[in-house]
């Protein structure tokens, strides 16, 4: 479903991905962890060219996203993203935010949108609330708003780039939820998070990154019961 | 009392010069709104051939003063078209393109003070540029320039007593002639400053924080 090919991607100087290789299969959950600054955020947001890589090709669902002449937001339509930080659009419902895109990108009517949508906020829990705003809504409840907005353009992958790290401890469990059921469903999923319960439970494969390289790669068991690297046990024992 | 008398006789006049500055004060605010807007997006643009000439009219028209702008248009334009100009519609003109410099750095500061998270959010549900900043971004940078576009307004406002200078009788103009046959500067003076404050207050207070507040509610963002 993703292929990622010896990805590059330096800031001026910086160099921030010194290749990374990643594939992922169809229904396949796979779970990023690394230290910060490691360049995580920055290899998810390769993948819906948010970030343009400086070298390397990735390829989702067949579709070639390094490439120059490919239509990128129809790439974009098949990859959903989960930010850190929500970005739910603030002068919208959670309804709204979740038709948006879908009215304006793919043009389906305004009844088939809201169908769509009041599934998918029932389905993260969250029915009572189509009319709030995102202000109105706890950090949970809005992370799970911004799931039910990605999904609903029917991705074929979701990437969360530390989804739960700006959530109080309390509303963790909600939004993992969530993301569990989703896994279950048969989501192709790539998840930056610390959190070992999730990558242990959903997670098929486990990558460690550290300054730019993938350092390990393995099991959920293989990695945080065993890990072989020296670099990802130091990590592991910080944050255990 | 004397100074009522005053008063009183230069009222009606003075009312057809207000009414010509608050014609000329809402045509220029509202074209240099829309010029302004198009050249903040220019000046936002990656493409030289859009932003360089976006850039220099702002420097150009925030760089030189209203007066010099007001002269330069009044005798380069007739030049240009090769017959004379309406008074009237060269100051709207000059007004405008004014303002629009001023709306320009207004609605781009606004536009550049919504959070890159918004248009990252956007495009990646597969919104193209103009989508979400149609649907994202604009709606909400339109609510945090309210206020310095309530400012604009009132500054526009107090302007438009320049284009005096080409032959428009417009409130300032007006004062000045009245004072020219009755000789009482100080008494016709105060009354002139009194309407422009009278706008001003206005202006603030109902169309600045009346819209804010419509605007507002619809969200707490
Ligand atoms: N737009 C940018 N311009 C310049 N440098 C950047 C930019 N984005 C990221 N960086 C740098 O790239 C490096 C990797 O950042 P990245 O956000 O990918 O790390 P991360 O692994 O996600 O870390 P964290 O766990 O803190 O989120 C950091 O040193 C960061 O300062
Ligand atoms: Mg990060």
């Amino acid at each position: 479903m993703i292929v990622a090919n010896n990805v590059h991607k330096a800031f001026g100087q910086l160099q921030v991905l010194q290749g990374i290789d990643l594939q992922v299969r169809e229904q396949e959950v796979v779970v990023i962890i690394g230290p910060s600054g490691s360049g995580k955020s920055t290899f998810l947001r390769c993948l819906n060219l948010l970030e343009e890589p400086t070298s390397g090709v990735i390829t989702i669902d067949g579709m070639c996203v390094t490439d120059k002449t490919s239509d990128i937001n129809r790439i974009r339509q098949n990859v959903g993203m989960v930010f850190q930080r929500f970005n739910l659009f603030p002068h919208k419902t959670a309804l709204e935010n979740i038709t948006l895109s879908p009215l304006k990108v793919k043009g389906i009517s305004l009844q088939e949108a809201n169908a769509i949508a009041k599934d998918l906020l029932a389905k993260v829990g969250l029915s009572d609330k189509e009319t709030s705003y995102p202000d109105q809504l706890s950090g949970g409840q809005q992370q799970r708003v911004a799931i039910a907005r990605a999904l609903a353009m029917k991705p074929k992958v979701m990437l969360f780039d530390e989804p739960t790290s700006a959530l109080d401890p309390e509303m963790v469990g909600e939004v993992l939820t969530v993301m569990k059921d989703l896994a279950r469903e048969g989501m192709t999923m790539v998840v930056v998070t610390h959190e070992m319960g999730f990558a242990r439970e959903v997670g098929d494969r486990v990558l460690f990154i550290d300054e730019g390289r993938v350092v390990e790669e393995g099991t959920p068991e293989q990695i945080f019961g065993n890990p072989k690297n020296e670099r990802t046990r130091a990590f592991l024992n910080k944050i255990l | 009392m004397y100074v009522l008398e005053i008063w009183q006789e230069a009222f009606p006049v003075l009312l057809v010069g207000l009414r010509l500055t608050i014609e000329l004060t809402i045509l220029a605010v509202l074209f240099g709104c829309v010029i302004g807007l198009i050249v903040a997006l220019g000046k936002m643009s990656r493409m030289p051939l859009i932003k360089i000439p976006s850039v220099i009219y702002v420097e150009f028209f925030r760089g030189s003063p209203l007066l010099v702008q007001i002269f330069l248009v009044y005798f380069g334009l007739p030049k240009l078209v090769g017959h004379p100009m309406d008074q009237f519609w060269t100051s709207v003109a000059v007004l405008s393109l004014n303002s629009g410099a001023y709306c320009a750095e207004i609605f781009r500061a606004g536009i550049q003070s919504i959070e890159r998270g918004q248009m990252e959010a956007a495009r990646s549900l597969g919104m193209n540029h103009i989508q979400a900043m149609r649907y994202v971004i604009l709606p909400q940078a339109f609510k945090r320039v309210i206020p310095p576009l309530g400012n604009e307004f009132i500054a526009m406002m107090k302007d438009t007593s320049l284009v005096s200078v080409i032959g428009l009788i417009e409130l300032t103009r007006s004062g000045q002639l009245i004072i020219s046959t009755t000789y009482t500067a100080i008494e016709i003076w105060f009354l002139v400053a009194i309407f422009y404050i009278i706008m001003t207050v206005l202006i603030s207070e109902f169309f600045v924080n009346r819209m804010e507040r419509r605007l507002q509610a619809g969200d707490r963002s």
